[in-house]
């Protein structure tokens, strides 16, 4: 039987989900021998050209360029799955998209007209079909080994979409809002992390974006209650989801 | 006259987006660039109006291969402005993450993107049929240093343990002495691993780089040293800005980088191990004299043993630091912010990390600016270019298009970091 092929694709990124792939330090050989490495520039010079079965795609589309690329990514690829918080909601450099990107590019470049750039960082899943979209800044690598098996095997991954407290008590964790007070992120977060701040002492900060029907509204009023500030509110919503529309709309509100 | 280009449109086996374009007329090379069209995230201009206590998550986002770069960079350039000096376990602590990431992106570039070249494989997974032993070792290196990072961090890419004025939370002794197996075998393995990899053939390129790095009186630079080179620079890293000089050229989305008054820069392994080589531990010296390393290497093409090297000392020093670890009372200092500018230089796997601040009375962030070490070194990597390929235009398109991209790799560059920067193209004509 042929093997399946995997291709793996990069746009605005810092390179660490992908990067997620090969810390699989003790999977990685046993994956390279089930599955066909066609295309993936950062481990290999051999690059075989598509149609591939499972395309990941690090980082959101800020160029022009970019943003035809991924539809030529779209095209060869049968399922594409969006790895991380960039391809999912734009990243951190989606902050552009609440400010003016003409002032950003004279802040850091001398010759803003030597930079190509778009107003804009958004999701790959704004631009063409994406079959799923993998949360984390950065991922978690067991949650791409899931992935990646999972539709090699033709199932949907088993990834639950829940919020970060809904781990933190299976985990036995000590709820650091409740508990300590912390201005915590946990309630309207996808789970996934492996509630690594909370058994760190300190609250979530949202690297794995928005749960669905996030409850935002109420958790701007508990951080509220718990003495943020309006700016405070508005920044913990706008970090490396901040292109995510839960958490870009309440942002929105604090103003 | 025949003319040729030779064009790599998308470097593999580097971190980011980069191309290297190469026009060659007759036997002459006329033009030898590393593109850099990395896309711009403006990390100077989005961090303006945050609080400073945010500056180490937002800013190691630049790059997930050395965030312990950026973290240690924004906290000791924060901490200077609000009189605050982290020392006793945790700065030790500091330390150990450092070696942590030292040894996972070296041993990554080392053996899974840069020994590949020299083998003639297209990457570790060929490299790995044939030579198992040595890509199951460099696996298990990688794992140790990501280890390290997790047990510190939370997790190995972006810890989320890591504040202004220390850690979040320390790790129980019990946790970090758990690593010392592991550490053990690595030193263990590691005359063995450098054996391997001095046997590689090293094309003769030696050059006459000015090298600058940290240097500090009493150990190898992580964290902490006076800005030094070959050439007489010694500064406080506070002068940064003085003796390095950005400037933007239009084939590059990232900043090139002179010293003042003179010429071109070279940092990263080659150049600590010049400035620092008597800081080495001895098992590192050793291991250095044993694959034939003078005390200071010139050839570009041999770092990866240098890196090696690197390694060694990272497991020793690791070894070092966890036996002397106790718990410290606290995880932090508490750290008030007062307006001020400061200034952070740590030593990244590939180079000095420079960042400095301005923060306002509240710790808002008023102003910033971040030099990642490949955007350093770009400049410095298409003069290696233009000098090895003007040497080598005899060869065919194929044979010069790889060993170009290998000079490109000695400099194991960071395209993502370097963007504020990489496209091969050779054009003959």
């Amino acid at each position: 039987m042929r093997k399946k092929t995997l291709a793996v694709f990069k746009f605005a990124s810092c390179d660490g989900c992908q990067l997620s792939l090969l810390d699989c330090e003790d999977e990685l050989l046993a994956l390279a021998g089930a599955i066909e490495i066609a295309h993936f520039p950062e481990a290999s010079r051999a690059v075989m050209d598509g149609p591939y079965d499972l395309t990941l795609v690090e980082g959101s589309i800020t160029t022009a360029h970019d943003a035809e690329r991924i539809k030529h990514v779209r095209a060869q690829s049968r399922t594409l799955v969006t790895i991380g918080a960039c391809a999912t909601a734009g990243g951190i450099q989606a902050l552009r998209n609440f400010a003016d990107t003409a002032e950003y590019l004279s802040v850091v470049y001398a010759r803003p007209d030597y930079i190509e750039t778009l107003a804009s960082s958004t999701s790959i899943a704004s631009h063409v079909t994406v079959d799923f979209e993998l949360r984390g800044c950065p991922i978690d690598k067991r949650q791409l080994l899931e992935v990646i098996t999972s539709f090699l095997h033709g199932k949907r991954p088993s990834i639950t979409d829940e919020s970060l407290c809904a781990d933190c008590k299976r985990a036995d964790v000590v709820c650091v809002m409740v508990s300590k007070g912390m201005p915590c992120l946990g309630p309207a977060t996808h789970t996934g992390c492996g509630v690594l701040c909370p058994r760190h002492d300190r609250a979530c900060y949202g690297c794995f974006g928005p749960v669905t029907a996030a409850n935002t509204g109420a958790l701007a009023e508990r951080l509220f209650q718990l003495g943020m500030r309006k700016d405070g509110v508005k920044r913990v919503f706008r970090s490396f989801n901040a292109g995510a529309p839960a958490f870009a709309d309440e942002s929105r509100k604090h103003e | 006259m025949s003319s040729r280009t030779i064009e790599v449109n998308y470097l593999a086996r580097v971190e980011g987006e980069g191309a290297l374009h190469l026009r060659i007329h007759g036997d002459q090379v006329e033009e030898a660039r590393l593109k850099i069209f990395e896309p711009p995230r403006f990390f100077e201009a989005l961090l303006r109006g945050r609080d400073f206590r945010e500056a180490p998550d937002i800013t190691q986002r630049i790059c997930g291969i050395c965030p312990v770069a950026y973290l240690m960079s924004a906290c000791h350039a924060l901490e200077g402005i609000c009189g605050v000096q982290v020392d006793g376990p945790l700065r030790e602590l500091r330390r150990l993450l450092y070696c942590g990431e030292w040894i996972q992106s070296h041993a990554l570039h080392v053996f899974m993107l840069h020994a590949p070249d020299f083998l003639g494989y297209q990457d570790a997974v060929q490299m790995a049929k044939d030579h198992p032993e040595l890509v199951e070792n460099a696996l298990r290196l990688k794992k140790l240093g990501n280890a390290i990072m997790t047990a510190l961090g939370g997790r190995e890419i972006h810890p989320i343990n890591v504040k202004v004025g220390g850690f979040y939370k320390t790790p129980r002794r019990s946790a970090l002495l758990a690593l010392l197996d592991e550490l053990r075998w690595a030193l263990d393995a590691a005359p063995t691993m450098a054996q391997q990899l001095s046997a590689f053939e090293f094309p003769e390129f030696a050059q006459d780089y000015e090298f600058a790095s940290l240097r500090h009186d009493d150990e190898y630079p992580f964290n902490e040293g006076r800005l030094v080179s070959n050439r007489g620079l010694d500064v406080p890293v506070s002068e940064y800005d003085q003796v390095f000089v950005q400037h933007q050229v239009e084939h590059s989305t990232a900043l090139h980088t002179r010293v003042a008054g003179r010429g071109l820069v070279h940092l990263g392994p080659l150049a600590r191990y010049a400035l620092n080589y008597a800081k080495l531990h001895p098992q590192a010296r050793d291991v250095a004299q044993r694959a034939g390393l003078g005390e200071v290497c010139r050839n570009p093409f041999q770092s990866i043993v240098v890196r090696f090297v690197e390694i060694v000392y990272a497991l020793a020093e690791a070894v070092r630091v966890i036996e002397a670890y106790r718990e410290p009372d606290a995880p932090a200092l508490v750290v008030e912010p007062r307006a001020g500018t400061g200034y952070g230089a740590t030593e990244a796997p590939r180079g000095i990390c420079y960042q400095r601040y301005t923060i306002d009375d509240d710790g808002s962030i008023s102003a910033s600016k971040i030099v990642a070490p490949t955007s350093v070194n770009q400049a410095v990597i298409e003069r290696d270019l233009f000098a090895f390929a003007s040497e080598r235009t005899q060869l065919s398109d194929e044979a010069l298009q790889w060993q170009c991209e290998q000079a490109i790799r000695n400099y194991d560059p960071c395209i993502s970091c370097a963007c504020h920067f990489l496209r091969l193209t050779v054009e003959r004509t």
